[in-house]
């Protein structure tokens, strides 16, 4: 396998606190990696960093041979191939589904319209969204919106996939459809990182698991060694917090 | 009699009436145009533009409208043969740029930050971000207070009246010296005018405003 991104010694600070604190890992083609950790730990800020929608103070972020920040390297042409999805979906409010999915296919690559709409029934074809092709986003549930934005990001044909709490801002029967669809990604192999709380989900599909708190890197492994033997005590309590909440009991931890 | 005085002047009440629509559309889109670009200025001007669009905003809001008036006719007619109506249009338009641009500014700052990261993140360029995303939702958030604007724009059209332009005032008052009284019928006349004028570009705005809405996002 090779690196397909490497992140070496991240640092970033917002006025005055530091929420980046010496980060450093790397990302194979085809990998998946979760980042888990208490709120405030990072996570967001790190893959915002990682596509440059926040800029680092320090350090250095290679995307194959090519440095983020280097004045040869074209910000919005490495953006444009990598997809991010949002906690809270970001689609464009004014725009239906359809232009949600190719506008930036339009404008950013150029595409013929008829292509860019090809393009885009068959992303929301493949989450279930085929129909939904006129509505608009104040028209759709939080899991279709979440769904479309994956589609919007998909579309770009993107070599890496960002997720930042994907499931976070959604009711519990949309959650299912939205993992499903970022399943049947990771069977399709797309190298992706995924910020969540969704353990099981994380468990099952991440090759590496990466734990974060308060900007640091504390532990990272197999989520066999993440989930089953943690190292670190912090990491284990916020296990079995996650653990005990998902078994509906209140968590004992306040993470 | 008085209205068949009245009748008899309608023409001129028409043409004032027609004068009066062209400057307020007039001001109206160098306003909208001048406004604009203050507010992409003072919202993503690069560091020096935001101050300067501010002082420009500030400045025209802080004159009163006859004083521009008079500033921008006997200034400019000083050096250039400006028309009593092309100095009317530029004073109020400019004027009227600096509320619009506060209007545009607060509605580029009501949408969600999350709209540029969704663009940037796509690849757009911030610019095309700004056209493609942020002004389509923005301009649809102004078209409320920017309808304000407009009627309030259109009743100080009569202002342009201090500096001679021939509008629906000046006829009125025209009317009412040529016909020794009649004073009070005559401006009500004129009244009547403007109550038409605002209540048909209040109708045109709103069911544009209707046609812009977005489905399932305002009620």
């Amino acid at each position: 396998m090779t690196t397909f991104l490497e992140t070496r010694n991240l640092t970033k600070c917002y006025q005055g606190q530091t929420v980046l604190d010496d980060v450093s890992m790397t990302l194979d083609e085809g990998e998946v990696k979760g980042i888990m950790g208490p709120s405030g730990a990072g996570k967001s800020t790190l893959i915002r960093c990682l596509n440059g929608l926040v800029p680092i103070d320090s350090g250095e972020i290679y995307l194959g041979e090519k440095r983020l920040g280097d004045k040869h390297t074209n910000m919005d042409k490495v953006r444009s191939r990598i997809g991010f999805v949002f906690q809270d979906f970001n689609l464009y409010t004014h725009l239906n589904v359809r232009r949600n999915v190719t506008i930036a296919l339009r404008k950013v690559q150029h595409m013929k319209k008829a292509d860019a709409e090809a393009i885009a029934q068959q992303e929301l074809a493949r989450v279930g969204l085929q129909d939904k092709l006129e509505a608009y986003p104040a028209e759709l549930s939080g899991g279709q919106q979440q769904r479309v934005s994956i589609a919007r990001a998909l579309a770009m044909k993107p070599q890496l996939m960002l997720f930042d709490e994907p499931t976070s801002a959604l009711d519990p029967e949309s959650v299912g459809g939205v993992l499903r669809v970022m399943r049947e990604l990771v069977q399709e192999g797309m190298t992706m990182i995924i910020v969540s709380h969704e353990m099981a989900f994380i468990q099952a599909v991440a090759d590496d698991i990466v734990f974060m708190v308060d900007g640091r890197v504390l532990e990272e492994g197999t989520s066999e060694q993440i989930f089953e033997q943690p190292k670190n005590q912090r990491t284990r309590e916020f296990i079995r917090g996650l653990a005990t909440e998902a078994a509906g009991a209140p968590a004992e931890q306040d993470a | 009699m008085i209205y068949q005085k009245i009748l008899d002047n309608l023409p001129y009440l028409l043409n004032g009436a027609g004068v009066t629509i062209g400057l307020a559309v007039g001001l109206l889109v160098l306003g909208l145009v001048v406004g604009l670009l203050l507010a992409l200025g003072q919202v993503y001007g690069r560091p020096g533009v935001p101050f300067l669009a501010t002082a420009i905003e500030r400045v025209f809001r802080a004159i009163p409208a006859v004083v521009l008036l008079f500033l921008f006719y006997y200034g400019i007619s000083g050096f250039y043969d400006i028309s009593s109506f092309s100095a009317a249009v530029l004073a109020l338009g400019l004027r009227s740029a600096a509320y619009q641009s506060q209007i545009f500014r607060g509605a580029i700052l009501s949408i969600p930050s999350g709209q540029m990261a969704a663009a940037r993140a796509a690849g757009m360029r911030r610019s095309l971000a700004v056209r493609m995303i942020i002004l389509p939702q923005a301009l649809r958030q102004a078209t409320g207070p920017w309808t304000n604007e407009a009627l309030s724009e259109l009743k100080d059209t009569s202002l342009a009246y201090t500096i001679g332009v021939v509008e629906l005032m000046r006829q009125a008052s025209y009317i009412v010296a040529a016909n020794y009284g009649h004073t009070l019928a005559v401006y009500s006349s004129a009244a009547l005018a403007y109550l038409v004028l605002s209540l048909a570009a209040s109708y045109g705005l709103n069911a544009l405003n209707r046609k812009l809405a977005v489905p399932g996002f305002e009620s």
